[in-house]
Order: structure tokens, then C-alpha cells, then sequence
């Protein structure tokens, strides 16, 4: 795949002094999902609206198919946008905010009016031609909204929190449908959000940013299993954090919280034996029921959550530390059924899918809040 | 081109011929103005100069003073008597009236007035308060008169009912606006701590009102002492305002470097009157959220 | 009234019963006073109105008879009407003017920073804080300087120049209101900046334009101290007025006053019910 749009040491100051995007370089693939990700003010609206030409950056460049756009202008770039809030004109009815780029454009009258119909077509709204925007639900907006800057066939769709202003089943119905949009057109797709599931599930690749920083970039998958600082593992899904102190034995790292011990398989990066870390483990890579790949430990139960089709054990690990456990409710529970407040179960995790982070680190990312 | 370039070229593409429309045809003509009354009158005109002649006159001879203190005079009284016919109406209006229809309706019929001729406004005043006018034959109906009296008209009496009259609207604007933006909560918590309804009003309500109470003062005080039609009309030969001794200087006396120093230190009078309420307004001013 | 009564009137009222409050002896004292300035606001106006159907050359009571000569005399004097239509040209190029001065200070004036900015803006706003005298005789200095004579084209400046800040700090307000994404939207679409302004802002700052048109035109008809001072030869409404009502009244002018008050009033009841229906649309202007 070749490279679309090349961001080179982007910085962005607004006035006041704020650093809103701190030297980002970045190459997107052609015909990539690409989503930025990260909490409110981390820069990724910025860099968007970089890209889109409505901001410009303070030093570095832009480079769109191998040309740069740096000082261009909306009008001159082959970028569209589809605005938070829709940004439809109010005073035009749904065809002709459509067909708005089109006419700019120059295209006659009746080509006009095809395009516009086959794009009411594709986002299932034939009837709504003549509508006012007010008149239309919010879903219905933003459909329109994405027709209008699809219809000029642009080389990058960008994409600004598109689904926050919908409630949560029209959501999840959006985020299938843009994905399928995505596949069937097959141009570059650059979307920023807040929101981790969203961003997992729609995107070939995730930036996750921080102050104006890239931490992590990868598919939702490297990230959510390998994730790069305590930020991102935080930031996406959840994670127990536990309390560790670690020794090297070999080429392994083992990690001791309480009486429980715990084979890590990898980690980058230094460490210093008898150092206090942080460890991060998913509560749905724990698993009920000792393992003879090692990592077992015991706890007692403290807390039940059942939530129909899976359920929830807080353990504790021993000197109070508490670990959530989260399993998937299938037959193999067995006659035993759920455990219970005060029992004593025995768990396993595997070595692979265990990180280890700076106790500060994390500590700040806890403190902090985090995913929205 | 550079995108900061760009923006700048717009800008001036955008402004510079308004800008030179405003500077030739406001800061312009102020700043000749304020030339001229430095001027020398010099029969038949004046003469280029600068010298402060003109406003020693203005200083030294007490007629000039008289007429200033009458113009501030009046201009208090009219503003005083438009407050008390326009806040009332006001406060109606607001909180008394519940209908929103009801209340549309008559603040609109409020500021219908404003669209009538002020001249025939001010001019009908004079058929009513003349001698032979309806003021006159109405009280003669009714006997409290034996004959036409001339007390109504041709007087500064006169002066500040055709000019309260006229400007009650200006009054009643923004004191209605302020009384709109009033939570109602407040005025019920007020209630519910004890206050009895004068009470609350003094308290809670007027303090309130203050920013549209003082824009309605500052605006109608401006309004009288510019006013030189009503004086003419109906305030008779003791009558003379600030603002038509300036219109004589500029008409009949020929004088036109005193009437522009005339013209300064009215200017300098309202803009001291709205620069005083700006910072009365600052100083007390309650965000309302 | 204690706080469980205030309590419960508050919850009728909310629940929009019927029920009414009791109207006590303060509020209908209030009500009377109210009425009463209103009553006294259309006093004259209603002077106006009767008398220019009254029989009498003389403005006295007793009322004598019901005539429209006087209505007949106003429409077919040449004189008056065509200060009437100096008058309409008048307001007619002043709005022009104002428009197209106002227009673009009101979007520098929000769009862009530049030294003297504060200061620009309160230059702007004097002619409607000060006196008209003043913008009167400081332009009538300024054409006497320029060596121009005065006539309809020195008013027409003059109102344009008094005028103008009305539409300024009305589109000025609208612009602080308007959402610039769909700015972006059309420059997004490939729309250059002037198509911008032609497809999507003007559209959209219609009423405040519409609204601040009407008022300066309105204005402008009555328009007295600037035009006093900078009329040449051809009067304007006003000034015909002000020359008859020197010399002694005829009631032709009561007519067309009445003639004014009622084209006055249409006006504004149009464009109040316009405002009024877009409030109820809803729409974004």
C-alpha cells in the first residue's frame, strides 16, 4: 500500500501557549481505516482539522500524494470532511447540500441530480430529497452529512467524532454501517474519537495521542494486547492493576504480588531486580481453573457480578489486593455453577498476555482518569 | 501563497474602502469641527486660526451658562418624568402580564409611537396644550376653567411633557429588557425570606434593573439635549436649549467657529454622561449568568 | 403569603390549571397606572388621527364633521408629495449605503484583529449615541470645507453616515452567533471564499440584514437634525413638514401623518409576524 498523506514534525501552538499537537510525524496507507484516538484536548481534533486544511501548522508539513498542502486551502485539497455537528446548511434541503460540491465544481445540472440521487440511494434515503435539515433526525443528518462529502469522491474522507451526537443503539448500527462504506469504496478513512470501542471496532490502524503526542500507533489488536505504556493499556479496554515487585530468573521476568507468582513473557526495556512495578493483566485473560502453562494462583472471593452472558468475580489475591476477573459464560462452567462470596477459586493467566509498567506511570494514568 | 498572507490580503480586500468611507465621512468632519472652533469670526464668515476665544465666550458670558443649565435642567426632568411613566409600564408589562401574546401586543404597541413623525408627535402637542387646543376646551367642559389659560404651552413646562412624552419608549426599551432577564427565582426566594412585595421590589428587583434604568436614563438625557425641534415648537422665547443656540450659530448668527465650540462641549457633556454610566454600570454590575 | 402558599400557587400556575390568582388591589393599581402611560403614548397620535378627519381648519373641540378633503388636499399637493418622494430615494440610497459600508465592518469587525480595532468600534458607534446635531453640523462643516453644495446627495451621505452603525452592530450580532462550520462545510466542498459568502453566509444572516435594513429605512424617513442641516433645495418629508408647520398648520398634514402612522404600522406588524414565524420554525437564523 502505498503512502496517501505524510505528515512530517507537525507542531501546532494557539494562542496562549497551548501546545495542542507536539511534533507528530505520520504516514497513512492508502485506503487505510485510520482512527485517532485519545481523551479531549490530546490533539487529535487538531491534527484533523491539519489535514482538512482548516488549521495550519505552526512548523512542519503536510504532504498529500506526494504534494505539498501545508498552506493549501480546504478548496484546493481532494479532502472532505464530515463535521461533529454536521455542519448541514440550514437554509438548503438535503439534495442540494449534497449536490452543493458538485455545483461548485461546475457539473451540469443533470449530472448533478444523478450523483446526488445515487448517494440517496446509498445512504437509504430517497424520500428525504427535499427536507430541510431541521426537519430531519439526527441520524438522518449525519447520513446526509456523509453523503455530502463522500459525493466529490474525495482521496481522504476525515471523519470528526461522527457518532457522538447519536444515541447508543443508532451508534453501534453506524459503526457496522461506516465500516461496510469503508469496504465498498475502499478510499482512506481518517476518523477521530474518544471513544475505545468505537476505535477498535472500525479501524485498520489507531493512533492513540496524549498532549499532543502519539504513544502507541498499531491495529486494534497489537495495541490491546501489546500496548506500549500504561496509558494506552488503560486507555483501551480494562485492566487490573496490580502491585509487583520483580526478579529476573533467566531470560524470564517474574513477578510476585503477595504469595502469588507470575511468569511474565516478555518485556522491553530495562529492569532492576527488586523493583516495584505495575502489572497489567485483562480480567478476561484470567481463566477459572489451574493451567499447566504456569501462572496459577488462588484468591477469595469477594464480589459476584452476573451480567447474563458473562460474569464478573473480584478476587482477592491476598493483602486486600482485589482482581477482577471476567468470564465468558459458556457450559464448561460445569455443575459447580458460579462461585460464591467466600469461596476460594483457582485462577490461571498466560505469560504472553501480561504487561509490566513503571509503578509511576501508572499511578499517574489511575490518577488521572483516563478513557472516556 | 502563504496561508497568513492570504488571510491578510483578504482583510484588506475586504475593509479598505469602508475604512476610507469612515474616516472621510465620520473622523473627518469631527476633527474640521473641532478646527473651527478655534476659528476667528470674521465678518461674513471666519477666518482660520487657533485661538481659544471661542470658549472664553462661552465662559465669560453668563448667558451661554444659563442655557447650558437649562439644557442639563430639562434634560433631567424629561428623563425623570420618562422614568416614571416608563418604568411602571415596564414592570407591568414583565411580570404582570401573562399572556405572551398579550404581552407581545403591547410592547409592541409601545414602540409603535416611535414610528410617527416625531415632528407631528411634538407638533400635536401644541394643539393640545394651545389656547384654543384640547387641554384647554376639555377642562372648560368640564369647569374647572372659566377661560382658556396660557400656562400650558410656550414654556419649559411644556418643553419637558412634549419631550417626556416622546421619549418614554426610549425609556421603557431596555428597562423592560433588564426586567426580563430577572430569574423569577429570585423574586420568589426573596418572598419566601419575609419580604413583603415593596420590599422586595426595592431590594431585589430595582438594584437589578439598574443597567436598563441607567441606559434608559443615559440615552434620553442624550435625546433632550439634543433636541431643538420641541424647544421651537413649543417652548416659547425663554425657552432656548444648548441646542438651538448651536443651530442659531450655524443658521441665522453666521457664527460657525462658536457654534462648533458650542457643538464640542455638548459632546463632551454626553460623552462624559455615557462614559459616567458606563463605569456606574461596571462598577455595580451582577451577572445574571 | 407564606412559603406553602407561594409553594402551591407556583405549582397551578406550573400545571397550567385554570384556575387564575387572585388579582389583588397593588397589582390592579399597577395595571390602571400602566394603562394609563400607554393611553397617554397614543394620546396624540389619536389627536392626529381625528382631527385629520375633522371638518375644522382649526384644531378644537367640539368636533365638527367628518371630511376627507383634508386627505384629498394632502395626495394631490405637489409640494408634499414630492418631499414624499425625496423622502423614499432618500432612504431608499441610504440604505444602500449602509449596507454596503456596514456589511463588510461588521465582518472585520468580527473576523479580524488590527490596531486601532477598539478604538474604530466606538468611532463607529457615535453617530447613534451621539446627538444628530452634532453628526449634523460636523458634516456641514465638512462639505462647506469640501466645497460641496448641500442638496439631496449631502443628506443621503449624512444618513448613510449616521446610519450605517445600525446595520454594523446588527450584523455584528448575528455574525458573533453564526456557526462557522458550515463556513468550513462550503469551503470544504470546494467553494472559495466568495462563493462562501454568496451561497452560505448571506443566506444565512438574512434576518439581521432584512431587520436592520427596515429599521434605517424607517429612520432615515423621519430622519431631522442630520438633514436639517445639510438640506439643499429639494426637501425631504420632514423638512416640508417643518416648513408648514412654521408658518401656521393646515390638517392636510394631520392626513398624512395618519398616512404615515398606518403605512408605519403595517410595516411593523409584518415584520414582527415574520420574526415571529421563524422563531416557530426554528430555523438557525
Amino acid at each position: 500500500m502505498a503512502d496517501i498523506l505524510k505528515l512530517d514534525h507537525v507542531t501546532k501552538t494557539f494562542r496562549g501557549g497551548v501546545v495542542a499537537v507536539d511534533d507528530i510525524s505520520l504516514d497513512i496507507r492508502e485506503g487505510e481505516f485510520l482512527t485517532m484516538l485519545g481523551p479531549s484536548g490530546c490533539g487529535k481534533t487538531t491534527t484533523l482539522r491539519m489535514i482538512g486544511g482548516f488549521e495550519y501548522p505552526d512548523s512542519g508539513s503536510i504532504m498529500l500524494d506526494g504534494k505539498d498542502v501545508t498552506d493549501a486551502p480546504p478548496y484546493h485539497r481532494p479532502v472532505n470532511m464530515m463535521f461533529q455537528d454536521f455542519a448541514l446548511f440550514p437554509h438548503m434541503s438535503v439534495a442540494a447540500n449534497i449536490g452543493y460540491g458538485l455545483k461548485i465544481a461546475g457539473m451540469p445540472r443533470a449530472q448533478i441530480d444523478e450523483r446526488v440521487k445515487e448517494m440517496l440511494g446509498m445512504i437509504e434515503l430517497p424520500q428525504m430529497a427535499e427536507r430541510l435539515p431541521t426537519q430531519l433526525s439526527n441520524g438522518q443528518r449525519q447520513r446526509v452529512a456523509l453523503a455530502r462529502a463522500l459525493v466529490r469522491h474525495p482521496r481522504i474522507l476525515l471523519l470528526d467524532e461522527p457518532m457522538s451526537a447519536l444515541d447508543a443503539k443508532l451508534k453501534e448500527a453506524m459503526q457496522v454501517e461506516l465500516k461496510h462504506i469503508h469496504a465498498r469504496i475502499g478510499i482512506t478513512f481518517i476518523m477521530v474519537t474518544h471513544d475505545q470501542t468505537e476505535a477498535m471496532i472500525m479501524s485498520d490502524r489507531i493512533i492513540v495521542m496524549r498532549s499532543g503526542r502519539i504513544e502507541q500507533i498499531g491495529s486494534p489488536t497489537e495495541l490491546y494486547d501489546r500496548p506500549a505504556s500504561a496509558y494506552v493499556a488503560d486507555f483501551l479496554g480494562t485492566s487490573n492493576m496490580v502491585p509487583v515487585t520483580v526478579t529476573r530468573s533467566g531470560d524470564h521476568v517474574v513477578a510476585r504480588a503477595g504469595q502469588a507468582s507470575f511468569r511474565i513473557a516478555r518485556h522491553a526495556g530495562a529492569l532492576a531486580d527488586g523493583a516495584a512495578m505495575t502489572m497489567f493483566i485483562r480480567p478476561e485473560k484470567i481463566r477459572l481453573g489451574a493451567s499447566d502453562e504456569g501462572n496459577t494462583f488462588s484468591g477469595d472471593v469477594r464480589e459476584v457480578f452476573f451480567s447474563g452472558n458473562a460474569v464478573r468475580i473480584d478476587l482477592d489475591i491476598g493483602a486486600g489486593q482485589i482482581v477482577m476477573v471476567h468470564h465468558q459464560l459458556d457450559t464448561a462452567l460445569g455443575d459447580a455453577g458460579l462461585p460464591a462470596a467466600g469461596d476460594t477459586v483457582t485462577c490461571s493467566v498466560k505469560p504472553e498476555t501480561i504487561s509490566l509498567f513503571d509503578s509511576a506511570e501508572a499511578a499517574a494514568v489511575a490518577a488521572g482518569g483516563g478513557a472516556a | 501563497m502563504n496561508h497568513a498572507r492570504r488571510r491578510k490580503l483578504g482583510f484588506w480586500m475586504l475593509f479598505s474602502a469602508p475604512m476610507l468611507w469612515w474616516i472621510t465621512v465620520l473622523l473627518v468632519p469631527y476633527l474640521i469641527m473641532l478646527s473651527i472652533s478655534f476659528y476667528s469670526r470674521q465678518f461674513p464668515f471666519h477666518v482660520p486660526d487657533f485661538q481659544f476665544g471661542n470658549y472664553l465666550i462661552l465662559l465669560e458670558d453668563s448667558q451661554y451658562w444659563t442655557v447650558l443649565l437649562r439644557s442639563v435642567k430639562v434634560s433631567v426632568l424629561v428623563s425623570l418624568l420618562a422614568f416614571g411613566m416608563g418604568y411602571p409600564l415596564a414592570y407591568f408589562l414583565a411580570f404582570k402580564v401573562q399572556s405572551e401574546r398579550l404581552r407581545l401586543f403591547l410592547y409592541v404597541a409601545t414602540i409603535v409611537p416611535l414610528w410617527v413623525s416625531y415632528l407631528l408627535r411634538a407638533y400635536t402637542w401644541k394643539t393640545i396644550l394651545g389656547s384654543e387646543g384640547i387641554l384647554n376646551s376639555f377642562l372648560m367642559w368640564i369647569g374647572i376653567l372659566d377661560e382658556p389659560s396660557t400656562l400650558f404651552l410656550y414654556n419649559e413646562f411644556a418643553m419637558v411633557v412634549t419631550m417626556a412624552y416622546i421619549f418614554t419608549p426610549f425609556m421603557v426599551m431596555p428597562i423592560y429588557a433588564s426586567l426580563e432577564k430577572i430569574p423569577r427565582s429570585l423574586i420568589e426566594a426573596s418572598k419566601d425570606l419575609g419580604s413583603a412585595r415593596f420590599g422586595t421590589f426595592w431590594r431585589i428587583t430595582l438594584p437589578l434593573t439598574m443597567p436598563g434604568v441607567l441606559a434608559g436614563f443615559t440615552f434620553t438625557f442624550g435625546l433632550s439635549v439634543g433636541d431643538f425641534v420641541s424647544p421651537l415648537l413649543v417652548g416659547g422665547p425663554y425657552s432656548n436649549m444648548i441646542s438651538n443656540v448651536i443651530a442659531t450659530q450655524f443658521g441665522m448668527a453666521m457664527n460657525w467657529p462658536l457654534g462648533a465650540a458650542l457643538g464640542v462641549v455638548m459632546l463632551f457633556i454626553v460623552l462624559g454622561v455615557i462614559t459616567a454610566s458606563d463605569k456606574l454600570e461596571r462598577a455595580g454590575r451582577l451577572n445574571l449568568g | 403569603m407564606t412559603a406553602t402558599q407561594m409553594d402551591g400557587i407556583a405549582t397551578t400556575q406550573k400545571l397550567g390549571s385554570r384556575r387564575r390568582r387572585p388579582i389583588d388591589k397593588g397589582t390592579s393599581a399597577l395595571a390602571v397606572a400602566a394603562m394609563a402611560v400607554l393611553a397617554f403614548l397614543y394620546v396624540p397620535i389619536a389627536t392626529l388621527m381625528v382631527f385629520s378627519f375633522n371638518d375644522n381648519p382649526v384644531t378644537r373641540l367640539p368636533l365638527s364633521g367628518f371630511t376627507l378633503d383634508w386627505y384629498h388636499k394632502a395626495l394631490t399637493n405637489p409640494d408634499l408629495m414630492t418631499a414624499l418622494g425625496n423622502s423614499v430615494i432618500v432612504g431608499l440610497a441610504a440604505v444602500a449605503i449602509c449596507l454596503v459600508i456596514g456589511i463588510p465592518t461588521a465582518f472585520a469587525l468580527d473576523r479580524y484583529d488590527f490596531p486601532g480595532k477598539t478604538a474604530f468600534r466606538r468611532l463607529v458607534i457615535l453617530p447613534i449615541t451621539l446627538p444628530g446635531l452634532i453628526t449634523g453640523v460636523s458634516m456641514l462643516v465638512f462639505f462647506r470645507a469640501a466645497g460641496v453644495d448641500l442638496s439631496l446627495w449631502t443628506v443621503i451621505v449624512g444618513h448613510g453616515t449616521a446610519l450605517t452603525a445600525i446595520v454594523v452592530t446588527n450584523v455584528f450580532a448575528r455574525l458573533q452567533r453564526f456557526d462557522r462550520r458550515i463556513e468550513e462545510a462550503s469551503a470544504d466542498l470546494g467553494a472559495r471564499p466568495w462563493q462562501t459568502f454568496l451561497f452560505v453566509t448571506l443566506p444565512n444572516i438574512k434576518s439581521a440584514l432584512i431587520g436592520s435594513s427596515l429599521i434605517a429605512f424607517t429612520l432615515s424617513f423621519d430622519e431631522i437634525p442630520v438633514t436639517f442641516f445639510l438640506t439643499g433645495r429639494d426637501n425631504t418629508l420632514p423638512m416640508y413638514i417643518w416648513s408648514v408647520i412654521r408658518r401656521g398648520i393646515t390638517p392636510e398634514i394631520n392626513a398624512i401623518g395618519t398616512i404615515i402612522v398606518a403605512v408605519s404600522i403595517v410595516l411593523i406588524l409584518v415584520s414582527v409576524f415574520m420574526m415571529y414565524k421563524e422563531n416557530q420554525t426554528g430555523s438557525r437564523q
